[in-house]
């Protein structure tokens, strides 16, 4: 009991105890306009709006948070805010060009934007809230997500100072970004898991190009997801559709300020402007377009960033893809963590979790504080089956991303595809054309019912179709899976000037002919100078990076078209020939490592605390138990002595008091009272169910309590039977003695049944059974194993006048055999005729207790019923040695004293008295009378 | 000692004991009679034996440490109708399940993708589905049914009383039908999987269990995990059990008991879905109920396994040693 206690005592302490100290530490925040040099081409000073957080402590490491394109300083005040929370000063600021900050737009031009944020690097080293490594170099990293994943890329490898990064959903080169080609005629280097063969002279990407360039002018900021990705252990359902609710209507405001724009180029510099027109008029990128495009990627700087890299990339991203970050991890100098999310430009931004790991990131690179995070590969598997509200999300971890920093080259899978050769035609003007995705939009789609990987369309006459076997065994792609294809003009229609521009997906095809495009990603690539005549040319297509289960059962289809929505198309019509070169699609694969196998030491601990506890206690009680026995050696053959027996209920109600009496071997004893006297109870103490409040029940010398060996002795029927209803009465006999474990030829079955005397109905059902044939059962029971004392409970009750004698019969006999009986009683009579010795019992009472002839006939007194009882009275006084006569009616009483009634009697009708009646005086009948009589009070 | 030899009595009742020409199954009460001679054969059987006694007290042949055998209490049970239908249940569960997939649903209408191709998959991921839809009322409420009813039932019955006089222990009879509810609750938990095994072997077919995240577990591993789930769950539903327990010990009712600890159940799971409660939940006895989910993993983490057992084990442990200290000191009314 008191281990009970403690235990819900610890539960309870635990829980007051993990409910503290859980508020966020303050955070300080400072708005300031930060002054830097304008750069070639530009206003002499650009004012750049800032503001530093600080936490709670200072001098701090400093984390530079960068924004999306088409933000401001505004839309990464949640994640500055957690920096600090952390531990970190913090700085953001809107680049030159966004919210209140002036200047232009140049893309992260490195004499522009990359010098603005070594500006602001070199004004957080005069700050005093900030932890130095040495004169003018503060501590600091650097992240940021899309555009401001760029600029971190693109500062730490043009400023050494800056040391460590989280560039997020950025990309590698921005002319592949927006104008790709995934196609090479030679193969392509597949040593890590996405790569892409980033071919000159791509496809446009016209849909987020233009949604880029509308984020630029102050429009909607689509190109800066919103809601937070779906992650491991998050409940899809609530969270995928808040972060579509917020992806619709936008985290509030962005880039406050801003005048609607009256210059076609917006806030972009002249270059940058010029650029998008001339590749958005074409459709083709000129060198000019392509060489500032390249000019401000993060591809021209990674060879130099040694510093620790995180690097983010989203696996729903139909913008910048996981080969965007694949190029920059083969790229980069220095150790590189890769990590793949479920979002993306497409599906959200990092959610808690991952912002968790990014700030644990920070912590050990630029605090030292927590375990080393290391180079590993980590991403997301998004199952393709789902079951309604459980996590739909789990992480898988390898030790290193494949191909890079002298880790393996990933590995391959070689799924054999089949399909003939077929012809894709390219429609006037490239409509109607195929839909892969819905640029912008995708997030709101893409995470709240998945719909997005559904929506894919793909117009007949213009896709070429290769499917897989079903698989065996789940497949796992985890990158971009490359096919070698060949393609060639068909005769008569000549190709397009710029080359044959195709798409290519890959589908998941489910055993019901149901496709999804995982991530709704799409290849584009161009085959540039097609012969006109046929002739072939072979090319590696490198497919879009996604992660995906092909489950058992379903298959890998490979489609290739000639049109995609998303994409600028030729608007000459074409005709093309498209088969698999090699019938291998080759698909990446990356292993997990196991993460944690070892189940948790606190709990498991725990259980062998508690455990230990049950058993102490357990031994305890049974040490306890064994202790309890006591034995009276003089009493050894008394079958039962009571001495001041009490039980009092709470609340005061006394069943039994005082109670005192003693059974002999051989007797038939009667324990006679009238209704609530405190038989039964009396009755069940010496059964030992209930626990007397005082005094002692000595059973054959030993002391009664729940479970005493000795109760062995007793056969018992203590107010009605007790019998299993759906067995039947012999199943009932049979399963009650093999439950006390006996013999089962100390029984006797047959004897007791044959006194239950139920005939045939023996084997019928208990449930069947009327009132009296349960009470003939029950105390066939009571005398299996031929008990030494037997204990019967108005055992009369419900029985006709022949079973009440037979009873009687059964009872005495049973006595005969040198055993004794206990049988209690309201009636009288029942007692008088079956029992030898009587206690009475009134109000748990004792009232008297002896032989039922001494009780009956009461010492000698007798009773003559008279014609004229003074005159009788008179007589009898007149003889010597009688007294205490008294008269009542025509009753008279006497106390003979020894004479025979004979000789009063003559007396009597010596003195002319008529005596009608003569007889002992039943003073138990009068005295229990006058208790029964009392009754009412009741 | 008596005239049966050896240790397989006849347990025939001498005919003699119903009157002529009534014997034909239709005896009625006024057909009960005690025949004179019965008398006299159980007054010289017993005149005949007389069985001595130990020092303890116990006739011979009696001893505590053998009374009421788990044997015994199983026969007790499972002759029960209720144990029977119960199991008859679990056992048609599954092909009901499967029914309303196939019939259910016409395929043009069938979501891909979801929650049918999910449970559909194979026939390990139709155990998993029949354990999950299971898992928050049906498991419950049946180890709720064993343990709540066992005393209370034998109280409602009138049949306690016969059995603590016998003597059983208090503490004993706890533990024997606690043991037994036990084996039964164990039994109807991997019967189920059993039979969904099966069903999904035969229409599903042996393939991979895959995870609703993705993950897929090859058939002959996602054997071991279904094994581990049922022990899993075994140890998680120990609290339900000793809820279960301490009501039946507390009340006369059978239906009050069983019906209690499932209210219990429900009430904590309703509680688990109230998220502002944060981690307040995880002292919840059902919070764990689905931590068995993580074995269909190829990388299976013990974490939230290892502390719903430890969650379990505690609520077991504080229940049911309330269940044995009122037990041991009640007193039997019924």
């Amino acid at each position: 009991m008191a281990a009970g206690a403690l235990v819900a005592a610890l539960a309870a302490a635990g829980v007051v105890w993990l409910n503290t100290g859980d508020e966020p530490p303050p955070v300080a925040t400072a708005d300031q306009v930060v002054d830097v040099p304008g750069g070639p081409g530009e206003a002499p000073t650009v004012r750049l709006d800032t503001r530093l957080y600080l936490p709670e402590s200072t001098p701090a490491p400093a984390v530079l948070v960068a924004h999306g394109f088409g933000g401001s300083k505004e839309s990464v005040d949640d994640d500055a805010m957690e920096l600090a929370r952390r531990g970190f000063t913090v700085l953001t600021w809107s680049a030159r060009g966004f919210g209140r900050s002036t200047g232009r737009i140049g893309l992260n031009s490195p004499e522009h934007e990359v010098a603005d944020a070594r500006a602001l690097v070199d004004w957080l080293a005069q700050r005093p809230e900030v932890v130095t490594d040495g004169p003018g170099d503060p501590r600091v990293g650097v992240t940021g997500g899309s555009y401001g994943g760029a600029l971190s890329l693109l500062l730490a490898g043009t400023d050494p100072r800056v040391d460590t990064l989280v560039p997020l959903i950025t990309y590698n080169d921005l002319g592949q970004a927006l104008v790709p080609n995934s196609a090479q005629r030679e193969p392509v280097d597949a040593g890590t898991p996405a790569v892409n063969a980033f071919a000159d002279d791509g496809v446009f990407k016209r849909s987020w190009a233009g949604i880029f360039f509308a984020a630029g002018m102050g429009g909607a900021g689509l190109a800066d997801p919103a809601g937070d990705a779906v992650e491991e252990g998050t409940e899809d359902d609530d969270a995928a559709e808040a972060a579509a609710a917020q992806a619709v209507n936008g985290p509030g405001p962005r880039g406050g300020g801003q005048q609607a724009p009256t210059d076609p180029c917006g806030r972009f510099t002249p270059a940058v402007c010029a650029a998008y027109a001339q590749i958005a008029q074409t459709g083709q990128a000129d060198e000019a377009t392509m060489a500032l495009l390249r000019s401000v990627s993060p591809a021209t700087v990674t060879g130099r960033i040694t510093q620790p890299t995180m690097l983010v990339q989203g696996e729903q991203d139909t913008l910048f893809g996981l080969d965007q970050a694949d190029a920059t991890a083969r790229q980069l100098a220095g150790p590189v963590k890769v990590v793949w999310y479920t979002g993306g430009h497409d599906g959200g931004r990092p959610g808690p979790e991952l912002r968790a790991e990014i700030g644990e990131w920070f912590d050990f690179h630029l605090r030292g504080i927590g375990s080393d995070p290391g180079t590993g590969f980590e991403y997301a598997v998004q199952g393709a089956l789902r079951a309604q509200g459980s996590p739909s999300v789990r992480t898988v971890t390898a030790p290193a991303y494949p191909g890079v920093g002298g880790a393996a080259p990933v590995q391959r899978r070689p799924v054999p595809l089949a399909g003939p050769e077929q012809v894709v035609v390219n429609p006037p003007g490239g409509n109607p054309a195929s839909i892969s995705s819905m640029p912008g939009l995708g997030s709101v789609i893409g995470s709240s019912s998945r719909l997005a990987g559904r929506l894919a369309v793909d117009l007949p006459g213009q896709s070429a179709r290769f499917r897989s076997e079903a698989m065996t065994q789940q497949l796992l792609i985890a990158g971009a899976s490359t096919v070698r294809l060949r393609v060639s003009a068909v005769p008569g229609t000549p190709p397009p000037p710029g080359g044959a521009v195709l798409f290519a997906k890959v589908y998941d095809l489910d055993a019901n002919g149901v496709r999804t495009l995982p991530g709704s990603a799409v290849s584009a690539f161009r085959v540039p100078d097609l012969p006109a005549d046929g002739a072939p040319v072979e090319v590696t297509v490198t497919l879009p990076g996604i992660v995906r289960p092909v489950e058992t059962d379903h298959s890998v289809e490979l489609v290739v078209t000639t049109t995609d929505q998303a994409y600028q198309m030729p608007a000459q019509p074409a005709a093309y020939r498209v088969a698999l070169a090699s019938a291998d699609l080759a698909v990446p694969l990356v292993a997990g490592v196991g993460s944690s196998t070892a189940p948790p030491a606190g709990p498991l601990i725990g259980i062998a605390v508690v455990v230990g506890l049950v058993v102490l206690i357990g031994v305890v009680a049974y040490v306890r138990r064994r202790r309890a026995d006591r034995f009276e050696p003089d009493l050894a053959d008394v079958p039962l002595v009571i001495e001041d027996l009490s039980k009092e209920y709470p609340g005061g109600l006394k069943a039994v008091s005082d109670l005192s009496f003693r059974v002999e071997s051989g007797q038939v004893l009667g324990l006679l009272g009238p209704n609530g006297a405190g038989k039964t109870t009396t009755l069940r103490m010496l059964m030992g169910l209930i626990q007397p409040t005082g005094g002692t029940i000595r059973v054959f010398g030993h002391s009664v309590r729940p479970g005493a060996p000795v109760l062995s002795r007793i056969g018992s029927f203590v107010e009605g039977a007790g019998f299993l209803p759906h067995l039947t009465g012999r199943q009932n006999m049979e399963l009650y003695w093999a439950a006390t474990g006996r013999p089962v030829e100390e029984a006797h079955f047959a004897e007791a049944l044959e006194i239950a005397g139920l005939g045939g109905a023996v084997d019928r059902r208990v449930r069947t059974y009327s009132q009296g044939m349960r009470q003939r059962l029950a105390i066939a029971q009571a005398m299996l194993g031929f008990p030494d004392l037997m204990v019967l409970d108005e055992p009369t009750n419900g029985l006709d006048p022949p079973q009440i004698h037979q009873m009687r019969e059964v009872l005495r006999r049973y006595a005969s055999t040198g055993r004794t009986v206990l049988v209690s009683s309201h009636l009288l009579a029942e007692v008088e005729q079956t029992c030898d010795h009587v206690v009475v019992m009134h109000r748990g009472r004792l009232v008297a207790a002896g032989t039922v002839e001494d009780i009956v006939a009461g010492g000698g007194e007798a009773t003559f019923r008279v014609d004229d009882p003074q005159a009788a009275a008179e007589a009898l006084r007149g003889v010597g040695g009688v007294d205490g006569v008294t008269v009542d009616g025509d009753l008279v009483h006497a106390d003979l004293d020894g004479m025979p009634r004979s000789r009063a009697l003559k007396v009597l009708v010596d003195a002319g008295v008529a005596v009608e009646q003569a007889g002992p005086r039943r003073r138990l009948e009068d005295a229990f009378l006058q208790l029964v009589g009392e009754e009412p009070q009741r | 000692m008596s005239d049966t030899n050896g240790r397989a009595p006849d347990w025939g009742v001498p005919k003699a004991s119903a009157t002529e020409g009534q014997r034909s199954g239709h005896e009625t009460v006024t057909t009960v009679h005690t025949d004179p001679d019965a008398i006299n054969d159980m007054v010289a059987s017993a005149s005949r034996e007389h069985i001595g006694h130990g020092s303890d007290g116990s006739v011979d042949g009696f001893s505590s440490t053998r009374t009421l055998p788990l044997r015994v209490e199983l026969l007790r049970q499972l002759r029960r109708r209720r144990t029977q239908g119960l199991l008859g249940f679990l056992v048609v569960l599954p092909f009901v399940l499967w029914a309303a997939f196939e019939f259910g649903s016409d395929s043009s209408n069938r979501r891909s993708g979801g929650f049918v191709d999910l449970a559909t998959a194979s026939a390990p991921n139709f155990v998993v589905f029949v354990l999950f839809a299971a898992g928050s009322f049906l498991l419950p409420m049946i180890v709720a049914l064993f343990f709540g009813d066992t005393v209370a039932s034998e109280s409602s019955w009138s049949s306690l009383k016969y059995l603590l006089s016998m003597p059983i222990p208090r503490l004993r009879l706890l533990r024997q039908k606690a043991i037994t509810s036990g084996i039964l609750s164990l039994l109807a938990l991997a019967l189920l999987p059993a039979v969904a095994l099966v069903v999904g072997m035969v229409f599903y077919g042996v393939g991979e269990a895959v995870s609703p995240t993705g993950d897929a577990v090859p058939f002959s591993d996602s054997l071991l995990a279904m094994l581990f789930a049922v022990l899993y769950l075994a140890v998680h539903l120990m609290w339900v059990a000793a809820v279960a327990l301490f009501l039946s010990v507390s009340t006369d009712a059978p239906l009050g008991a069983v019906g209690g600890a499932v209210l219990v159940s429900i009430l904590s799971q309703i509680l688990d879905q109230i998220t502002a409660l944060g981690d307040l939940r995880d002292y919840l006895p059902t919070h764990y109920a689905f931590a068995w989910s993580d074995l269909i993993s190829t990388d299976i983490d013990w974490t939230a396994m290892t502390e719903g057992a430890f969650s379990a084990v505690c609520y077991a442990a504080v229940f049911g040693l309330l269940a044995a200290r009122r037990f041991a000191r009640k007193d039997i009314t019924s």
